[in-house]
């Protein structure tokens, strides 16, 4: 195989590797963003709540971290409709992506706020603040900060994990990856760039999130990393 | 809701001077307070009464009930039994706007508990612009007053982990006066503190006195008390052992323990001399 | 109630499942560890040249999604070397394991700290007598706990396979709901059991670590 007949044929699947790529970083921005709308409340019901709203908080985040992705994707968009739920594709997608990393989130969040002495909360209070303001103003900045580099990591994951989108036939670019090998039977080519555009998506998000976590940088709030699992 | 304070205080038969000094207005007062954790009773009926421009220094072994004490004054612990008043108001009662009480207490703790994603002046503005909702501008300026009050004008800008442990102390001492209390809670301020750096803490509490602050402070430095100090509080076991002012506590006082405790803790604490 | 009954009636089928999802995971652990082990002790005490092929191994194996990567397996590697579905997934899982684990590892034995290795070589130990008796013992222990998120995640992350065709967990649930009309029971059923697979190795690896927890 000539090197100028293979890059012939990668100029040729770009556009539509690219145009999959688009959908791929929308779903995991939408999914990222789901999850922090679902994570932080979760988070903050987890280290503050109690009874029943706690209960729910911790059922909701260990039932999503105990079972698979790809089962919580399948019973949204094949289980659901049974309810009379029925979503289009690409929602579905979404709603799993978001809502399993609401679960994760949360833990990352939590862990922010644990690490955050009660003191924090005595001083808040000693000040005339409400608990709800003392939360706005000082545990939940903190605990944002503390929580960053494993955001930076969800972020990561949530790029990784849109593949999944491809079982349910939402034409991110691995689907699109997987139509091409099926039209020119070129797999090797094929496959290797599209693991090559995953590395850039990711490498441009690693570098965004420096940014960010620079921009949000204060002397002896320490950032934790932390592995998902 | 608010109440006043239920009875006057009578007043004491000696002295014209003393009898000056309890017309003033009781600006804290603590009747019957008691509370457990769990089968742990740390405060077994508690009475105190402090007044405007007073300074009174709470002494007493390690695990009696002294920060506790503290806490229940502006409720951060919330006391099983007993009432609590703060410039007439019953911060106790039910249904009192607990918020607003404590905002007229200012406190300081061991620990600093400074915020620390707030830059030392933000810490003394925060109060001002989410409790007392002054604007941003008006904030700052009055935060820089407070910091200029305490010294650290040139650390407005620094954030906590930049500043030393006396700066750190001083800064959240602005933190409360900001905030305009009638009454300064003091729990143990200096006993995080390096030995060289307790004095300039030391400094700004006299200070704050002479210039009329009513506070109550739990503190071990000795040569503080007997110079500051109007009177002198001895706990132990969850209750007042004796109480009096310092003259009388360190070179007369009625009970054996009292001596005994006070000598002893004078031997350890009582060299710290400010300048 | 009905629907109850029917997934219990499912239910042998679908766990029949269950021997190859764990299968794949206990492979692809296994994998992991034999090849992330030595990869970390790479990192860690090889030379710089050493270094950089091990950390770039481990950027690409875990940076490319696993799905891109078991096809990566079943389309190219597979057909070169005639392997089944199931071994190419396996292998996929194997080897980003190992990047993950190499992670593990490497944290661990940084974290059992210089002095200890300076404290063995004094007694005139080797270098390789001072990690066998001395660093990893110890580095093994304090990994335990990041060791058994990395199994929690393979063991969830084996439905991927799914996508190849290996008949899976998963791929017998779809089976059972294809055949039922009856999702919503079926992949719930087939969530619960994969919970409590999770939860079963998450209790284990507690008591493991508790076991074998170091005193300091
Ligand atoms: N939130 C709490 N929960 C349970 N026990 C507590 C709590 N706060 C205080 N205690 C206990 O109550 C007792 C009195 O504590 P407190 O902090 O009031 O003592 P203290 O006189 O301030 O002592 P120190 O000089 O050591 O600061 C101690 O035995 C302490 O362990
Ligand atoms: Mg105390």
């Amino acid at each position: 195989m000539a090197g100028s007949d293979v890059l012939a044929f990668i100029e040729r699947i770009l556009p539509d590797l690219l145009r999959g790529a688009v959908i791929t970083v929308e779903l995991a921005s939408m999914g990222l963003f789901l999850g922090l709308v679902l994570g932080l409340p979760t988070a903050f019901l987890r280290a503050y709540g109690k009874g029943l709203p706690k209960y729910i908080a911790t059922l909701y985040v260990e039932a999503i971290r105990g079972t698979p992705l790809v089962v919580q994707l399948f019973i949204i968009h094949y289980g659901l409709p049974d309810l009379g739920l029925t979503f289009p594709r690409f929602v579905s997608a979404w709603l799993a992506l978001g809502i399993n990393s609401g679960a994760y989130q949360a833990e990352y969040f939590r862990g922010g706020i644990e690490a955050i002495s009660a003191g924090q909360m005595a001083a808040a209070q000693a000040l005339g603040m409400s608990r709800l303001q003392a939360i706005r103003h000082i545990i939940l900045p903190q605990a944002f900060r503390l929580a960053l580099p494993a955001w930076t990591n969800e972020a990561i994951y949530m790029v990784k994990y849109t593949s999944i989108a491809f079982m349910i036939a939402v034409p991110e670019l691995l689907a699109r990856g997987k139509m091409i090998i099926s039209w020119y039977f070129r797999p090797t080519e094929t496959l290797l760039a599209v693991a090559a555009i995953y590395l850039v998506i990711l490498w441009v998000v690693a570098r965004l999130m420096r940014l960010v976590e620079n921009r949000f940088k204060i002397p002896g709030i320490g950032f934790e990393t932390d592995q998902r699992a | 809701m608010s109440t006043l304070s239920p009875e006057p205080v009578k007043p004491l038969l000696d002295g014209s001077l003393k009898n000056e000094n309890e017309k003033k207005r009781e600006i804290v007062r603590v009747s019957g307070l008691k509370k457990s954790f769990g089968s742990l009773e740390v405060l077994k009926g508690i009475d105190l009464s402090v007044r405007e421009g007073e300074v009174v220094v709470i002494v007493g072994p390690s695990g009696t009930g002294k920060s506790t004490l503290l806490r229940c004054i502006n409720l951060l612990t919330e006391p099983d039994a007993g009432h609590v008043w703060v410039d007439g108001a019953e911060i106790t009662a039910r249904g009192a706007d607990v918020n607003k009480i404590r905002a007229k207490t200012g406190m300081v703790f061991q620990e600093f508990n400074l915020f620390n994603h707030l830059t030392a002046l933000n810490n003394v503005a925060i109060g001002l612009k989410v409790v007392k909702k002054i604007p941003e501008e008006e904030a700052r300026r009055r935060a820089m007053e407070e910091l200029e009050r305490v010294g650290l004008s040139s650390k407005a800008s620094s954030y906590p982990a930049e500043l030393s442990g006396g700066q750190k102390q001083r800064v959240a001492i602005a933190r409360a006066l900001a905030m305009d209390p009638r009454v300064m809670l003091f729990d143990e301020p200096t006993s995080a503190l390096d030995p060289e750096l307790i004095g300039e803490v030391l400094e700004v509490m006299k200070k704050l006195a002479s210039e009329g602050m009513t506070m109550l402070v739990v503190s071990h430095e000795m040569g503080f008390a007997k110079e500051v100090a109007d009177r002198i509080v001895f706990m132990e076991g969850g209750l007042i052992v004796e109480e009096g002012p310092p003259d009388v506590m360190f070179s007369a006082p009625k009970k054996a323990r009292t001596k005994e405790f006070l000598g002893k803790i004078g031997a350890i604490h009582g060299g710290t001399v400010v300048a | 109630m009905e629907k109850v009954a029917l997934v219990m009636r499912e239910l042998p089928f679908i766990l029949g499942g269950v021997g190859t999802t764990v299968q794949l995971a206990v492979i692809a652990l296994a994998m992991g560890f034999v090849i992330g082990l030595p990869l970390a002790l790479m990192e860690v005490y090889g030379s710089r040249g050493v270094r950089w092929v091990v950390s770039t191994y481990g950027t690409l194996f875990r940076s490319v999604p696993l799905l891109v990567l078991i096809f990566i397996f079943y389309f190219i590697v597979a057909k070169v070397a005639e392997l089944s579905n199931f071994s190419a997934a396996a292998l996929a899982m194997g080897l980003r394991s190992a990047a993950y684990q190499s992670e593990i590892f490497r944290g661990a034995i940084q974290s059992v700290g210089t002095g200890q290795m300076t404290a063995a070589r004094s007694l005139g130990m080797t270098r390789f007598q001072a990690i066998r008796h001395v660093v990893l013992p110890q580095a093994l222990r304090l990994a335990i706990p990041g060791w058994g998120n990395e199994a929690a995640v393979v063991l969830k992350d084996t439905s991927f396979a799914y996508a190849i065709g290996v008949a899976e967990l998963m791929r017998r649930a779809e089976y059972a709901s294809a055949r039922t009309y009856e999702p919503f029971a079926i992949f719930t059923g087939c969530a619960a059991v994969y919970f409590l697979m999770t939860f079963g190795l998450t209790r284990l690896l507690t008591r493991v670590e508790s076991a074998y927890r170091v005193r300091t």
